[in-house]
């Protein structure tokens, strides 16, 4: 039997204002599950904003789509804004 | 006794409660329930030992005499220690942590609300930075009162059974001694009729959403400033002061 509790993915925000992935926790509800994020991701400064989410919710691509899911934007370089020149003179770019 | 000498036991309860609640709590690490809650006992256990630091620091500058902060830890007896006696009873069952740490972290957000207001500076800036801990370490007890309380019946038997024998240590968190009037007075110290009001609503509050009893005892235990301890003080110093007492000033 599966005696751990629910798994929740932890994000954090950081100093630039994005919330990227830490890792995850075990906890029975929400508050624990943000406490358990608190005291597992954040003791040294990491961020000032927690979210968690159910581990259930979180929707995966498979690793067999990703040829065709990913592999399309190999050879479309001119989608990076660094694929162009500056126009001499322009201001309003 | 005079102002400093009130002052300086005034600060080593301060000290030793956070010291001894410290270590209490650090006996728990690679021992909790799941991992997570391992850190935050330990987490909690660090909050702890740092505010133990700073007000035993402050107790050696103002005892005059050149004792560190280490010193005073490490290097006193338990007839010396003058925490409360809840603070040192051993940490029981999950249940009986969570029960402990709600009637100590209660009793310590009205104790450090008002301390802020000290009229000693040095005790206003310790107490300013320790309620943000002591906040959070009420809110995870409560939560946990909650869950344990309207768990299963098993939680629930044993979080009423650890309230039950914690119940006779709650009264010695509220004695004032003369000592202390003197630091009233001054508005250094502060006026524990107050805390206990405040305690006492809030314990029975949390208790009733918790669908615990409050317990109902005959006998209150006390000695704690007269630096008379429980049978676990010693047991407990003996292993936090072992380093210190075999190897003497020893480092890293």
């Amino acid at each position: 039997m599966d005696t751990q509790l629910d798994l929740w993915e932890v994000f954090i925000q950081n100093k630039a204002g994005s919330y990227v992935h830490a890792g995850s926790v075990h906890a029975s509800d929400s508050q624990m599950a943000l406490q358990n994020a608190r005291d597992t991701y954040t003791r040294r400064q990491e961020g000032t904003s927690i979210w968690v989410i159910p581990a259930k919710y979180v929707v995966a691509s498979n690793p067999e789509d990703a040829e065709m899911f990913f592999d399309p934007a190999n050879d479309k370089i001119y989608r990076h804004p660094t694929f162009y020149v500056m126009p001499e003179g322009a201001k309003q770019i | 006794m005079t102002k400093k000498e009130a002052l300086f036991n005034y600060l080593l309860q301060l000290g030793d409660n956070a010291l001894i609640q410290g270590h209490r709590l650090s006996e728990w690490c690679s021992k909790a329930p799941f991992l997570e809650e391992d850190l935050a006992l330990t987490n909690m256990a660090l909050d702890n030992i740092g505010r133990a630091q700073s007000f035993l620091k402050y107790a050696g500058d103002i005892e005059g005499i050149g004792r560190t902060d280490d010193d005073l830890a490490y290097k006193r007896g338990e007839r010396q220690f003058y925490n409360h006696l809840i603070y040192e009873l051993p940490i029981g069952d999950f249940a009986y942590t969570i029960a402990k740490q709600l009637i100590i972290s209660v009793f310590e957000y009205f104790q450090y609300t008002e301390l802020t207001q000290s009229k000693d500076s040095t005790i206003t800036g310790i107490a300013s930075k320790s309620l943000k801990e002591i906040k959070y370490h009420k809110l995870h007890a409560t939560d946990w009162c909650m869950r344990l309380g309207k768990g299963t019946v098993e939680s629930h038997q044993r979080l009423q059974e650890a309230f039950n024998a914690l119940w006779m240590y709650t009264v010695e968190l509220f004695e004032m001694y003369e000592s202390d009037a003197i630091l009233v007075k001054d508005g250094i110290a502060i006026d524990l009729n107050i805390v206990k009001m405040k305690w006492k609503e809030m314990i029975a509050t949390i208790l009733k959403e918790a669908t615990i009893d409050i317990p109902t005892v005959d006998y209150m235990q006390t000695g704690s400033r007269r630096g008379i301890h429980t049978e676990h003080l010693g047991h407990l110093l003996a292993e936090m002061q072992y380093l210190q007492r075999a190897y003497p000033d020893a480092t890293w």
